[in-house]
């Protein structure tokens, strides 16, 4: 489903470069639940943003269902973003002036679904996440394990072929995570794809599959 | 989205900063508003002077001494070709000029006019009978001047009803003598009221026969020959029968000036609308202002919002759409400031007509769709850049922007 083969990322700085990625390959299998771990500076965040679509890599091929990202254009990624690709942040990134069932609605509204199925979905996106109860709520008036149920239910609202979440417990008490931690395995024993970036060693063993980081290079992929 | 819900989205942001967007919108509300109320005046003048110079009589020349140029405007008449224009003039111009109904000598003068002890100075204006048809203007008590008083040199004068009122009151003064520069003369009729008009008082006028006029400030010119035309699409060719006259009884020179009220009327007019569209012109650029400070505004607006965008456009938001988010906000302000401002300029102008007699003013249908259409385009364009810089935004430095 993903694959990475020998992927690097550099940024130039000043007359030389920095290599925050340095040939990455490994493949998420469908249904999995993989967390990518590591100190910071490890290139945690930059695999991150090139498996989100958000980056391209520098060298190296990124296969997202069989398509090279590469060669795709701002639109098409905007699509990919939008169709197979569910973020969840560690700041939530709730748009603050909308209740939660507008901002899981937000992503269909860019897939130009009909007024009525993105309502559905959205509710019921919301119901899978236990929220079906606040869903006029902005915000503001969550808790932040529920905003991060919102951001969840926002991620996976369009069926997307993987989830990535980037430190989904950083901002939450050790119970809000554990409850987000469940809400992960709950999706993928329904068939989801989860993968989450995390320095914290203890969130990252409760994935199927640690993938350990370190200076841009895989330096363990341990499956338990 | 579609339209609605993104037009739904824009005003939503836009009500989030109230205070923000009601100053911002201040702007092009002033400059429409300002727009449509300048044109309106313009537009009040220029219908004002037309149906002022068309009151005084249609299908009117106006035949003046010396030579002057009318075609673009006003110039000082050119001094050393000034010849006298005569009673004999006139007099053939209503023979023979076959196209013209009537041809008026008048002599213009002042003096002071007096009745028991009572004095005041005024305009004293020489005619024949045919003034009061050429110019609209008649006798409403009494009678006017005839062609016996002018051929006899009758001492005999028409009062204007300032004149009247100022000398005699609520007195009947048909019969009765005033003193008109030093000679006596018989009140034999009052003219009609006919109030201000262009800023002259024309009630403020006394007429006598134009040989008595001539007696009385010794000349044998006169200031003008007013002459009417039979048939509007006739004037052109009654110029030129006038000036094929004229030049002949003159030794084969054009020393004179013959302009249509048609033509005095397009030389106003040309100065009104040239007028009208500087001032709409200012106008236009006070909108413009208000243009930048929308693109202010929408660049501030972008800046705190750098988060929201990057949200946007990790869940799929392509470049096209962010910027007709953008787009659309700016153009909303824009045109909201446009109704308001046609708003507040169609009740300005109504206003001022109403409050102030003497400032008529014109809604034209074109200045308000002008004004609107500028301010739509003034959203457009000032709503390019602000939105461009929200659209080309990196999706990851927005996401972590603070």
């Amino acid at each position: 489903m993903i694959a990475f083969e020998e992927v690097w990322r550099s940024y130039p700085m000043g007359p030389s470069r920095v290599d925050a990625v340095r040939g990455i390959t490994f493949t998420v299998a469908s249904g999995d639940f993989v967390a990518i771990s590591g100190p910071s500076g490890s290139g945690k965040s930059t695999l991150m943003n090139i498996l989100g679509c958000l980056d391209r890599p520098s060298a190296g091929r990124y296969l997202l269902e069989g398509v090279e990202v590469a060669f795709l254009d701002d639109n098409a990624l905007a699509a990919l973003r939008n169709r197979r690709i569910g973020f969840v942040f560690q700041t939530f990134n709730l748009l603050p002036r909308m209740t939660a069932l507008r901002n899981v609605e937000l992503p269909m509204i860019y897939g130009g679904l009909h007024r009525e199925a993105r309502r559905r979905q959205a509710l019921e996106a919301l119901a899978a996440v236990g929220l079906a109860g606040r869903i006029g709520h902005r915000p503001s008036e969550l808790s932040g394990g529920e905003q991060q149920r919102v951001a969840i239910a926002r991620a996976l609202v369009n069926r997307p072929a993987i989830i990535l979440a980037d430190e989904p417990t950083g901002n939450l008490d050790s119970k809000a995570g554990e409850e987000i931690l469940e809400i992960f395995h709950h999706l993928v024993d329904g068939g989801a794809t989860v993968v989450m970036v995390t320095h914290n060693p203890r969130i990252a063993e409760r994935a199927r599959r640690v993938i350990q980081l370190e200076d841009g290079r895989i330096v363990s992929d341990i499956r338990r | 989205m579609d339209f609605r819900e993104a037009v739904a989205l824009a005003l939503e942001m836009l009500a989030a900063n109230r205070i923000r967007t009601s100053l911002t919108v201040l702007g092009v509300v002033i400059g429409v508003a300002a727009i449509i109320l300048l044109v309106a005046l313009g537009e009040g003048a220029t219908a004002y002077i037309t149906r002022e110079l068309t009151g005084l009589g249609t299908n009117l020349l106006i035949i003046t001494p010396g030579k002057t140029q009318t075609s673009g405007g006003f110039h000082p008449p050119v001094a050393s070709t000034v010849r006298k224009l005569t009673y004999d003039d006139a007099v053939a111009l209503r023979r023979r000029a076959t196209l013209l109904s009537d041809a008026v000598p008048i002599v213009l003068g002042t003096g002071k006019i007096r009745s028991q002890g009572i004095s005041r100075h005024t305009s004293v204006i020489g005619v024949t009978p045919e003034f009061q048809r050429v110019r609209n203007l008649f006798v409403e008590i009494g009678q006017f001047v005839s062609d016996e008083d002018v051929e006899g040199r009758r001492r005999v004068v028409v009062l204007g009803r300032t004149v009247k009122r100022e000398l005699f009151g609520e007195e009947n003064p048909l019969g009765q003598f005033v003193t008109v520069a030093d000679s006596r003369y018989r009140v034999i009729g009052i003219m009609e009221r006919k109030g201000v008009s262009l800023g002259f008082d024309i009630d403020d006028l006394v007429f006598i026969p134009v040989k008595s006029a001539q007696d009385l400030f010794d000349t044998d010119r006169l200031f003008e020959i007013l002459a009417s035309v039979r048939s509007p699409d006739d004037i052109d060719r009654a110029i030129q029968q006038v000036k094929d006259l004229l030049i002949r009884r003159h030794g084969n020179r054009e020393d004179f000036t013959v302009v249509s009220q048609g033509a005095m009327l397009s030389a106003f007019t040309t100065i009104l609308k040239t007028l009208t569209a500087a001032l709409a012109g200012i106008a236009g650029i006070s909108l413009l202002v208000g243009g930048i400070g929308i693109m202010n505004i929408m660049l501030v607006s972008v800046r705190e919002r750098t988060r929201e965008i990057g949200i946007r456009k990790a869940v799929g938001a392509r470049r096209r759409d962010i910027l007709g988010q953008f787009m659309l906000e700016s153009v909303v302000l824009s045109m909201l400031g446009g109704i308001l401002g046609i708003a507040l300029g169609v009740g300005g102008a109504e206003g001022l007509s109403l409050f102030f007699a003497y400032l008529p003013t014109r809604i034209s249908l074109w200045s308000v769709i002008m004004a609107f259409g500028f301010s739509v385009a003034v959203g457009v364009f000032f709503g390019v850049y602000p939105a461009r810089r929200a659209a080309h935004l990196d999706p990851i430095q927005a996401l972590r922007y603070e």
